[in-house]
């Protein structure tokens, strides 16, 4: 018979096994539009389920130190998810993801000091505790880790949220990093060796400033794959430190977590046609490059007349981009493809992969404004499309759409693959005015003979438009 | 003692099971899915509870709070921002009579 301490571990083993289960079916419904919504709610129980069961761990102390931490980080958190807008979405997936690397690092550091007074404590005769040297290394790679997403996500926050230029560099960046991380490495490794308090302290200030300075200089235009990139970090961390509390559920969960999100960074960089190397260590997004001069001349169009054009169109590609959420013009732009669509026409949504700031975010962005899902098409299916199209709407999306991407071996957005607006009979661009995308480089695709300015608001542009096509209407067109 | 190779075998399963549950997903769910895996990984929460629950020295107390309210944060954050996020995916199941226009 086992007694009852026994019982209620082998509970907290099967709570955690639950668990485990849930998390992987959870994230397995998710990747399923049909299903996603109750992936969420399957992963949430699992996490919830694993939490309570732990609360009766054996031995268990600051429990009300705990309670309190828990109930008021969770207040906290439910309270901003709740208020944040949709288009800020990116910055506090950062932000939390950035906690949970803070989490991981942390229980790396409880348990490198507890190893560090095992070894400290004086011999004892019998039983000399003795540190698992495989648990050592793990929960250093896991601080290390855990400790680069925690600050690296902290600074992509700052730098989404608007709190800090987009970009920060100095000659010699490159240098300073890597011996940073070098720095963090070898401290890493004399705490495997010696473990000292000192070397601990030395160790994770060298892994969270090397977090700070890996971000720094990154871009806005690629901060996603860094999110996806960090995201993927604490997810290996929770596994490493899962291994060294040989807790199964954070094993499970962070390694899945640490491989699907890999492979998400890979999609993503993939889909901005840049190696995961060159997001990190390259200056995109830096302006000053020195592209080819564009001829020709950015000739603008008033909204009645751009209306009469969609007025004559059949077909019509809107392509948005981040700008149009910035400008909140989701829902006037939908508005406006209903009255397009109860004047027979085709209407379609073109989507970059990286439209918006993370795959993915424009399609939420549309979904909100109530954009039904067949309406919006990916880049390669849309493409071939745009020789058919009479007019294309490209609002507030800019590099996405260059065709310098394809021609211009010296632009530094070459390569990236693009939606080809430019082979649309008639474009259109609305833009609040002449400056460059996050890239910093002209546009060719504004220069072209079949393109059209119309500087305006996203709103106030869409609302022209609509009035526009009602004055046509009333004004004798059928 | 979960060690040597079967600690190796458990991280090659777990890493084979996170590449293929999502090798097929659609672009339209790679933010969702990001943020919902943001999620699945505040199940670091349980170990930051452990740290601090085994904590012996007031500074693995203060060590184990920071990592349990840090942990929390990523839990409910996450949950919050994926539900609601995926909440809006639900409307489009059935997009209504408007797209039949288009085709």
């Amino acid at each position: 018979m086992m007694n009852s301490a026994q019982l209620i571990s082998l509970l907290i083993q099967a709570s955690y096994f639950a668990a485990a289960v849930l998390l992987i079916m959870g994230i397995k419904r998710m990747s399923s539009p049909v299903t996603a919504r109750s992936g969420i709610q399957w992963a949430g129980v699992g996490v919830l389920v694993a939490v309570i069961a732990t609360f009766f761990h054996s031995g268990m102390h600051n429990v009300v130190l705990m309670l309190a931490a828990i109930i008021a980080s969770t207040a906290l958190a439910w309270y901003s998810g709740k208020k944040v807008a949709m288009t800020d979405m990116p910055q506090m997936v950062a932000l939390y993801n950035g906690m949970g690397g803070g989490s991981a690092a942390a229980i790396g550091a409880s348990a490198l000091l507890g190893f560090a007074s095992l070894m400290a404590a004086p011999k004892f005769v019998a039983a000399q505790p003795h540190v698992n040297q495989s648990q050592l290394v793990l929960a250093v790679l896991g601080a290390l880790i855990g400790s680069i997403s925690f600050t690296g996500s902290l600074i992509a926050f700052a730098k989404l949220q608007g709190w800090m230029d987009k970009t920060f560099r100095f000659p010699g960046q490159q240098a300073v990093n890597g011996l940073c991380f070098l720095a963090a490495v070898a401290f890493g490794a004399m705490v495997v060796w010696h473990l000292e308090p000192n070397y601990i302290v030395l160790f994770f200030a060298a892994a969270l400033l090397f977090g700070i300075l890996m971000t720094l200089p990154i871009g806005g235009a690629d901060m996603p794959v860094v999110i996806s990139l960090y995201n993927a970090f604490t997810g290996l961390a929770v596994g490493f430190e899962g291994y060294v509390q040989q807790n199964v559920a954070l094993i499970i969960a962070g390694t899945v977590v640490g491989a699907a999100g890999t492979l998400l960074t890979r999609l993503m960089a993939k889909a901005m046609n840049r190696s995961i190397s060159n997001v990190l260590f390259s200056n995109f997004g830096g302006g000053g490059a020195s592209a080819a001069e564009i001829k020709g001349s950015l000739k603008p169009i008033d909204a009645d007349d751009a209306a009469s054009l969609l007025y004559l169109a059949e077909k019509v590609i809107i392509v948005p981009g981040y700008g149009m959420a910035v400008a909140q013009a989701q829902h006037k732009i939908w508005e406006l493809s209903q009255q397009l669509i109860k004047r027979d026409k085709q209407v379609k949504f073109a989507i970059h992969p990286v439209a918006g700031r993370m795959p993915g975010h424009m399609n939420v962005l549309l979904a909100e404004a109530g954009v039904p899902y067949d309406l919006i098409a990916d880049m390669d299916d849309i493409n071939p499309e745009f020789p058919n199209c009479d007019v294309a709407i490209v609002i507030g999306a800019n590099d996405v759409v260059n065709p310098v991407a394809k021609t211009d071996k010296s632009s530094p957005i070459y390569g990236m693959p693009i939606l080809d607006v430019a082979n649309a009979k008639q474009v259109i661009v609305i833009k609040r005015g002449k400056g460059t995308g996050f890239a910093g480089i002209e546009n060719a695709l504004f220069y072209q003979d079949n393109c059209r300015m119309l500087y305006a608001d996203g709103q106030e542009a869409a609302n022209k438009l609509i009035a526009g096509l009602k004055a046509v209407d009333s004004g004798g067109g059928h | 003692m979960i060690d040597g190779f079967l600690a190796l075998y458990l991280f090659m399963l777990a890493a084979f099971t996170g590449h293929e549950i999502i090798s097929r997903v659609p672009v339209i769910l790679h933010t969702p899915l990001m943020s919902g895996s943001n999620f699945v990984h505040g199940i670091v929460l349980v170990g930051a509870m452990v740290a601090l629950g085994e904590a012996t020295t007031p500074l693995q107390m203060w060590i184990g709070a920071i990592g349990v309210f840090l942990g929390a944060g990523n839990a409910a954050g996450g949950y919050v921002v994926t539900e609601r996020m995926l909440e809006m995916f639900k409307s489009s199941k059935k997009p209504g009579s408007a797209q039949q226009g288009a085709k």
